[in-house]
Parts: C-alpha cells; sequence; structure tokens
C-alpha cells in the first residue's frame, strides 16, 4: 500500500532545493515544470529534474513531475524528457476535461511502447484548477485507468471563479466536496490544493484537517513548514490503529463463535467499519505505526 | 582556483554559438561554452577544486562525449554543485550551443 499523506512542490530548475527533496520529510515530491520555471528555462528543467530522478534519486520519496499543460508546446518535450527515467506520476496541470487526460495517456502510452515499458507504468494525477475541470471531476478521474488519483489546484480555480482566494477556503468548498465524490466513485485517490500561507504553522493544521474530513486522501504543500503537519494529520492516531485492531479482533471472535452480528463498546460493527479498520491497519503498516507487527 | 585541460580533436563538433546554463546559486554550477577548433578545452572554477576538480571534469567530458562534442571551449563555474546536477547543466548548455 502506498500512503501519500504529504506532496511538496518543489521548483524543477533550482538545485539547491531539488537535491534535499527526500530530506524535507513528504511522502512524495512534485518537480515542478511548469508555473516554478521560468519559460527561458523550460528547458534547464527538464534535463535537470531527467538528471535528479536518474541519477541521484528521491529515496523513499515517491516523485511525481508537474509537465506543462497542453496548450503550450512544451508538454510532449517534458514526457519525452521524463518518462524514460520512470517517475511515479505525471501531473497534468489544467485539466478540464476527460480528453485531455487521454491526450497525455496516449502519448505516454507511445512512449512506453518506444522505451520497452509495460503500459501504465507511469501513473497520472490529473491537476484540476478550472471551473469546467471541477465540473468533470468524474470524468477526469475515469478517463483511463492510468489515473491513479486526481488533485485539486486552488489557486487558480479561484482566479477562474473570479472570486477571491481566503484562508478559510469557503469558495472552494464546493470544489473541494465534489472531487472527493468524483475520485471516491472511480476508485481514486484525491489530494487537496496547497495552504499558502507558508508563516501560518496553525493554520495548516485547521486546513489540513477540514481536507481530512472530507475525505481527501492527503495534501499538498508549496513550503516544507507544512509538510510535518500535514503528515501528522493524514496518519491514523494510536487511538484509531487501537480501535481498528479491536474491531479485526472482534469480527474474528464473532466468526469463530458462528456469530452472524458483533458490537464493540455498545456500537453494533457493521462492514463499513470493518473496511475503515482494515484501512487504518494497512497505513499504519506502511507507516510503520503499526504496534503489533 | 583554476584548472584547465586540452583534448585533441577528432570530429566536428557541432557547437555552432556561445550559450550558457545554469546559475551562480549554492549548489549549481554556471556553465559557459562556445565554438572550439582544437579538442575540448575545460576550465573549472571551484571553491572545492582540490577535492571534486577532477571528478567535475570527468563529468563535464563524459557529458560533451555523450553529446557528440569534439571541439568547445567550456567553463565550469561550480558552486558545489551534485554531479547530476552538473551533467544536467553541460547537456543544457550543449543543446543551446548547437541552437536546438
Amino acid at each position: 500500500m502506498t500512503v501519500r499523506r504529504s506532496m511538496l512542490f518543489l521548483p524543477g530548475n533550482t538545485p539547491n532545493i531539488i537535491i534535499n527533496g527526500e530530506a524535507l520529510g513528504a511522502d512524495a515530491v512534485i518537480l515542478d515544470l511548469e508555473d516554478a520555471v521560468a519559460p527561458s528555462e523550460k528547458d534547464s528543467a527538464r534535463i535537470l529534474v531527467r538528471n535528479a530522478i536518474g541519477r541521484m534519486g528521491f529515496g523513499r520519496c515517491e516523485v511525481i513531475v508537474r509537465i506543462n499543460s497542453t496548450d503550450t508546446g512544451e508538454w510532449t518535450k517534458d514526457l519525452d524528457a521524463i518518462i524514460p527515467v520512470k517517475p511515479s506520476l505525471i501531473m497534468p496541470p489544467k485539466t478540464s476535461r476527460a480528453a485531455d487526460v487521454l491526450r497525455v495517456d496516449e502519448y505516454i502510452s507511445a512512449l512506453e511502447d518506444r522505451l520497452g515499458f509495460a503500459r501504465n507504468t507511469v501513473k497520472l494525477i490529473p491537476l484540476i484548477e478550472t471551473a469546467l475541470g471541477v465540473e468533470n471531476a468524474f470524468q477526469i478521474a475515469s478517463a483511463s485507468p492510468r489515473v491513479a488519483a486526481i488533485f485539486l489546484g486552488g489557486e487558480d480555480l479561484t482566479a477562474d471563479l473570479r472570486c477571491r482566494r481566503t484562508k478559510a477556503g469557503n469558495e472552494i468548498a464546493y470544489a473541494r466536496a465534489r472531487m472527493v465524490m468524483a475520485a471516491r466513485a472511480a476508485g481514486v485517490d484525491v489530494y487537496d490544493t496547497p495552504f499558502t500561507d507558508v508563516n501560518d504553522d496553525t493554520g495548516i493544521y485547521t486546513d489540513a484537517e477540514y481536507a481530512k474530513s472530507l475525505g481527501f486522501t492527503g495534501k499538498s504543500a508549496i513550503s516544507p513548514r507544512h509538510v510535518n503537519a500535514i503528515n501528522e494529520v493524514f496518519s491514523p492516531t494510536a487511538a484509531e490503529i487501537d480501535y481498528a485492531y479491536e474491531v479485526m479482533d472482534a469480527i474474528r471472535a464473532a466468526q469463530a463463535q458462528g456469530k452472524g452480528a458483533v458490537a464493540l463498546r455498545g456500537k453494533m460493527i457493521d462492514a463499513p467499519i470493518v473496511a475503515r479498520a482494515r484501512q487504518t491497519i494497512e497505513a499504519a503498516e506502511s507507516l510503520g505505526l503499526d504496534r503489533r507487527a | 582556483m583554476r584548472a584547465a585541460e586540452r583534448k585533441v580533436s577528432t570530429d566536428m563538433s557541432g557547437i555552432v554559438k556561445r550559450a550558457v546554463a545554469g546559475t551562480l546559486e549554492s549548489s549549481d554550477v554556471f556553465v559557459e561554452i562556445e565554438p572550439g577548433d582544437s579538442g575540448i578545452e575545460v576550465e573549472i572554477e571551484s571553491v572545492v577544486l582540490a577535492q571534486f576538480g577532477d571528478a567535475i571534469r570527468a563529468a563535464a567530458l563524459d557529458v560533451l562525449k555523450e553529446q557528440n562534442v569534439s571541439d568547445a571551449r567550456v567553463r565550469l563555474t561550480d558552486r558545489g554543485a551534485l554531479d547530476c546536477v552538473i551533467r544536467a547543466r553541460v547537456e543544457t548548455a550543449v543543446a543551446r550551443a548547437k541552437g536546438e
């Protein structure tokens, strides 16, 4: 089970940040070839990112590369450079329709065939950051088996909505709920937009807890300062892990006694509770938090 | 600290103009390349030249060879760049100098 609680954006043409990527604590790094790179340095960034992935690596961090959007002349050059070093995921920005996903999917498939890679070696995490993209979120999430997750981009979305991005986030409340619903209906993961006030060390907790309460799998960050808070919020707590084991023990005991129904702490345990308990234990095991292992 | 090296030309290099890549920021390297006519000349300036000069030169020469560059003057101003960064910046400078 791959646990991605936190994803940290790193500018693709900045060596002194990239080379420390693994040490910044995030479960995944997003090496950015898009907004963080000046137009005159796109060539330089994609060559640096290719070398950093292929020759240095990011250890236990999963590697995601945000390419340039399909309405530029850069995205195919990005993929030509990056696919050979097999990042886990490609993030195509400004994804508004299923057709946007399929366009990138077909190009990656052709590269995988040419390179002798199995199809879908490299997954997609479309960045949804337009009103049209939010409305089409389910179609985007289910457009291809290559889509592993969808990702909400709150900054561009609020520009498209013609409203102001606020710390409370009321302006993206509908988009967040819609994204979670679409992703879960499509059977993929879903990641929340960064909390952009890098100096607010308490606001990040509030924002991450809200995202978790809605059902997001994890959350992105633009500052390493926010990574620990995100990891903490999206990790199962000791109480949650203990309860998950109690649920599984109770289920096993009931099955051994031939009981159909079972209660724990005065509440009936039904299928969704068992499913959540399994997810909690899997996440705990992946994160090394499994105290019974 | 500086060091230079010359090698004998074997074929056309494809370097048609002067180009630069990288920055003078920490952990980066600023690479300047221009057409040459008598092999490859590499000049390196680095505060860690004594410790890593050979490795920096080897990385640069390796990329130049991969890119079939045989005649060029290359200057690297190193700010503590890792091998992958040196290779990337040299490759970028070569691509730009070839007009790609």
